[in-house]
């Protein structure tokens, strides 16, 4: 007791996985006071529709993101580089699907 | 019609009228995220009694008995409930706006009733009725998580700040005396454990103590007196807050009762 009551609630960012071999995926963000209480929120909020069957949470401010302003230089050299697509190569129809 | 129906309609209208106050919160959560969460609790509670009640529309057989009919058309001397689940959402002996509504009481309550209702469930597993087992199975996963959800919340509130704490142990104060009639007996729960069907909750009551003795000792509270007036809600007798829960929940179906969706 006498603990001091949160105002705010921290941001959670919730990852739901949605069949056994497949990864998290990205789904949402949520509040909650602790890590526990975000992964039953997380239940209840984005797995309603049978959505998952493993779901990650993580505090959002442990995320370092990357600057929108940052775009043009960190992304747009890229946009040339076609040869870095594999669509140079023809795939031996032994191969089959790859 | 089946000795034990009457069984299944208590454990049907639990689940109705719980889940219809439950409902109340609809719109109205504390946050959004426990808002979703209480409405998950509802629709599991009403996913519930629908099974029971389409079950005592099969046994009766009789070309009029429908789930619809059970829920919507019965009135309170009908209705087999613990009077525990039909009271406002609130310690006020008569509160009169849904803001006097105090979610300590609605998890505190729901922490009571699940509780008892894992045991139940589980132990309905093995029921004579194959139904009413394949009901308890689906049931009990439901509950559990019910059970884990007030759980965690009341151990937060009771181990939260000081006025979380008072307001739940007001809660405790205010319903504890309600749980005393869990273990009382009654003849429709007489005929279905004699038939096999049903359990006697008295076989319960020492892990259902177990179970609240530890949450309260974990969240700090002081397990209240559970003496005085004994509430007689399953044989039909029921306080004066059922009749409006049923006013609201029954007025769409009788403005118009061909409806269909």
């Amino acid at each position: 007791m006498n603990t001091p009551a949160l105002k705010e609630w921290p941001l959670w960012e919730v990852f739901v996985r949605s069949k056994q071999g497949l990864e998290h995926k990205h789904c949402g963000s949520l509040h909650a006071a602790d890590a526990q209480q975000a992964l039953q929120m997380a239940r209840d909020v984005y797995t309603r529709r049978q959505e998952g069957v493993s779901i990650w949470v993580l505090p959002s401010a442990s995320i370092t993101a990357s600057a929108p302003d940052d775009k043009e230089s960190m992304f747009e050299p890229a946009a040339d580089k076609i040869y870095r697509h594999p669509t140079f190569y023809e795939i031996p129809d032994e191969v089959g699907h790859m | 019609m089946a000795a034990h129906s009457d069984y299944l309609l208590h454990l049907a209208d639990n689940a109705l009228i719980l889940g219809q106050r439950n409902a109340e919160w609809c719109g109205h959560g504390p946050i959004l995220e426990e808002d979703l969460a209480l409405a998950n609790n509802s629709l599991d509670l009403i996913g519930q009694a629908r099974l029971l009640y389409q079950h005592v529309a099969a046994l009766r057989n009789d070309g009029r008995t429908t789930e619809d009919l059970l829920a919507y058309f019965r009135d309170v001397p009908d209705f087999r409930n613990y009077t525990l689940l039909e009271l406002p959402h609130s310690t006020a002996l008569a509160p009169t706006a849904a803001g006097n509504r105090d979610y300590a009481v609605t998890i505190a309550r729901n922490f009571l009733y699940s509780a008892l209702m894992v045991l139940v469930w589980d132990a309905l597993k093995a029921s004579k009725d194959a139904q009413l087992a394949a009901i308890a199975a689906k049931s009990l996963k439901e509950t559990q998580y019910h059970l884990r959800h007030s759980r965690d919340w009341l151990l937060r509130m009771g181990d939260g700040t000081d006025e979380s704490h008072a307001r739940v142990q007001a809660a405790l104060e205010h319903l504890m005396p309600y749980t005393q009639e869990f273990w009382t007996s009654s003849a429709m729960e007489t005929v279905a454990i004699d038939g096999g069907v049903g359990v006697a909750t008295v076989s319960l009551q020492a892990a259902w103590n177990e179970v609240v003795n530890d949450t309260l000792a974990q969240a700090t509270l002081t397990r209240s007196s559970t003496d005085g007036h004994v509430s007689t809600g399953k044989q039909c007798l029921h306080s004066e807050h059922l009749g409006f829960v049923l006013a609201e929940m029954q007025s769409l179906a009788r403005v118009h009762p061909e409806a269909a969706w």
